[in-house]
């Protein structure tokens, strides 16, 4: 079959490689029929992320039709299913699956140990997202093989596109969990740093939650514009000052809550601490950039919620723990616990409630892969999302 | 915990070890038991002061000789050596002091002495390599109940499921079973271990009986978790690893950090007890045998042959 493989830093090649079979009782091996080009696989990409090898395929959000099923399988599913598969592997009977923290799931890693000398314990398995989280063959390709298919996949009716449903595999829940944790009241001011598509989704999924004001931060006008097109207000941070702009736009209080939808591809910040990072980084001492959290929490009005769904890898210093403590500023973090949230997000969507088509910009088949990432991580044509056909 | 010596099963079945055993045994009985006889023998006259300290002499070869045999350690082949210095001493002070009369039977005692000396010299330093005590601890929690997971425990075959090292768990009678693990060079370690202690639903201990390769032991211990949350499980592992060159490669193959390959072995009896097996991944499609080697096997699908391989 064919799947986009990692190469070496920032190449990635469709290659022809072993089409995927059982490993385990409860495996399923789905036909992907769409699959998208996620943010975080920039950090793949670049090799930001360690524990990449040469050959790895990529890919974490996909869909498609079950066409083999492992004899453990329940007869809940079954070939022919057509399901969305979401990008943490949860097994459904740890404890931290039992506290619905899926993408905590204790035993869908076999390279925990890895994870865990990282994190302090460890984080569950995710497709094609580096050796750090277990070393799943990715779902850019034109079949996957699903770990543990009866507790992960949602499937899906035939009256919705592949297009309406795809990105409930992971950007769709991953912005709505932004915004849930903002614990937001009806009337309050929310900020998201990031206009990518999660960002885009937390604006989405923070207006649905009863956000009276949402403001979108962001450099790439485009992006900027695709936000405006929704009604929301938004700041250039290239040509304007951040916090005096919140400031300005919320009295002076600051943002009741603020989303940090960009993690580690921040890449703006006052110029001496920016040029300290990018040293830091060149040794790789420092592997974030937390340019959008210290901004949010500086920013966030006392007793705000600053809610980090941007993904950050390793170690950050020159942490704002002064402005967190001394204003009481409630910090909360995840990375999407996607089973949650597939379900009640299937239903906004069948309703009307939620358009995830809007932030597609770019549709190629699955052989294109090397131009979508180079549309994606270079902002050109105006790339928002790509999403792949095999 | 610091126990400075191999175990004493090995040496009992050394054969060197039993040879000065049985040695001192021979000479200790008559320095003993006929000391003016012997002083004589070896060219001294049998005066008081040279029959007392035959007889002296006797005693710390009959202990010595009971020591070697019977609770086997390196201090007696010290002892020994330590006793061959003090006989040369007497002897090339009897030399030098001598009056001529069978002068000719204590130059070849002390010749003698003088072997014995190298070889006691030998064996000491050959068998006192040290040995590594290791003990591993690790604890992980699981979401059913202590019965359950004791009973899962006990089926002694399965543990080679989730335990790297182990190839094979034989039952071989009540409380006794036969155990293989690899080791460095693709070789293999064997014992017989027996239950020490056996608690339903709460503890479960045993240890390796005599003459095994690696002497060990282990117990673990099941305890409800606060808050129902299932069951707390804490490990405990002993080795004995013999000393030297083998020792070393024996230690850095069961792990440049041991500790981890335990959390791991015990973070895969966790998968098999809440979703009933080991989970793979195209990266670690070994299960257990994946044991967090890097680099692995890149994330896409095996090929036929790699299949075969991972699943064996
Ligand atoms: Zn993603
Ligand atoms: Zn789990």
């Amino acid at each position: 079959m064919k799947a986009t493989c990692w190469t070496g830093r920032n190449t990635v090649e469709v290659q022809d490689v072993p089409d995927p079979s059982i490993l385990n009782s409860r495996d399923a091996i789905v036909e992907v029929t769409s699959t998208a080009i996620c943010g975080s696989d920039l950090h793949l990409l670049d090799g930001y992320v360690p524990s990449m090898e040469k050959g790895d395929i990529m890919g974490h959000e996909f869909m498609g039709e079950i066409v083999e099923v492992g004899p453990g399988v329940s007869d809940k599913l079954r070939v022919g299913d057509r399901v969305v598969v979401p990008f943490p592997i949860a097994c459904g009977a740890c404890a931290s699956c039992h506290a619905k923290l899926y993408s905590c799931c204790e035993n869908t890693n076999p390279n925990a140990g890895i994870s865990e000398k990282l994190f302090g314990h460890p984080t569950a398995g995710i497709y094609g997202y580096s050796h750090l989280t277990g070393g799943f063959a990715g779902g850019q390709a034109e079949y996957a093989r699903v770990v543990l298919a009866d507790a992960n996949v949602l499937k899906i009716g035939p009256e919705l596109t592949d297009e309406q449903v795809l990105f409930l595999s992971d950007i769709l829940p991953t912005g709505y969990m932004g915004a849930e944790m903002c614990d937001i009241q009806k009337g309050d001011v929310v900020a998201v740093w990031g206009a990518g598509p999660v960002g885009q989704f937390a604006m989405d999924s923070a207006r649905v939650l009863g956000a009276e004001k949402v403001i979108a931060i962001d450099k790439e006008t485009y992006r900027l514009d695709m936000a405006a097109a929704q009604g929301y207000t938004t700041i250039n941070f290239e040509d304007t000052d951040v916090r005096s702009a919140l400031l300005e736009l919320t009295g002076g209080r600051g943002p009741d809550k603020c989303i940090d939808a960009v993690g580690l591809e921040a890449t703006h910040g006052a110029s001496h601490v920016h040029l300290y990072d990018r040293a830091k980084q060149a040794v790789r001492s420092e592997t974030d950039r937390p340019h959008a959290l210290r901004q949010a929490i500086l920013s966030c009005r006392s007793g705000g919620v600053v809610s980090v769904i941007g993904v950050y890898g390793g170690l950050i210093d020159k942490f704002p723990a002064g402005a967190w403590m001394n204003r009481s500023l409630t910090l909360r973090a995840g990375q999407c616990h996607v089973h949650r949230y597939m379900k009640p997000l299937l239903d906004l969507i069948e309703q009307g409630r939620i358009d995830p088509t809007r932030v597609i910009t770019h549709r190629l088949p699955l052989t294109e892969a090397p131009t979508g990432y180079d549309l994606f991580k270079n902002k050109k044509d105006r790339c928002e999302k790509v999403v792949l056909t095999p | 915990m610091k126990t400075d010596t191999r175990s004493t099963s090995r040496l009992r079945h050394d054969p060197l070890v039993r040879g000065l055993g049985w040695a001192s045994a021979l000479l200790g009985v008559p320095q003993a038991a006929a000391p003016a006889g012997f002083a004589r023998a070896v060219g001294v006259d049998g005066t008081s002061r040279h029959r007392s300290a035959t007889t002296l002499v006797g005693l710390r070869e009959l202990a010595a000789a009971t020591g070697l045999l019977g609770r086997p350690h390196p201090a007696w082949l010290w002892g020994r050596v330590g006793g061959d210095l003090m006989d040369l001493t007497m002897l090339i002070r009897a030399l030098r002091n001598h009056d001529g009369r069978g002068r000719g039977r204590t130059v070849a005692a002390t010749a003698a002495v003088t072997a014995i000396t190298a070889t006691d010299v030998y064996a000491a330093v050959t068998r006192t390599r040290r040995s590594t005590p290791m003990e591993l601890t690790a604890a992980t929690t699981v979401t059913r109940p202590p019965d359950e997971v004791y009973a899962l425990w006990k089926d002694l075959k399965r543990l080679p499921d989730f335990m790297a090292h182990l190839d094979e768990v034989r039952v071989t009678g009540p409380g006794t079973s036969h155990w293989r693990a690899s080791a460095p060079f693709g070789t293999t370690v064997e014992w017989d271990a027996e239950t020490t202690q056996d608690d339903p639903g709460r503890l479960l201990a045993w240890r390796s009986v005599d003459g095994a390769d690696i002497d060990n032991s282990g117990e673990v211990r099941f305890e409800p978790a606060p808050g129902g949350r299932g069951t707390e499980i804490r490990v405990t592992l002993r080795y004995d690893l013999p000393g030297g060159a083998l020792g070393k490669a024996a230690a850095r193959y069961f792990g440049e950090e041991p500790h981890q390959q335990l959390d791991d072995d015990l973070r895969r009896f966790k998968q098999i007890v809440e979703i009933g097996e080991v989970v793979r991944s195209e990266g670690a499609p070994g299960g257990k045998r994946a044991r967090g080697e890097f680099p692995q096997h890149p994330a896409r699908p095996l090929t036929e042959d790699e299949l075969k391989e991972a699943l064996a």
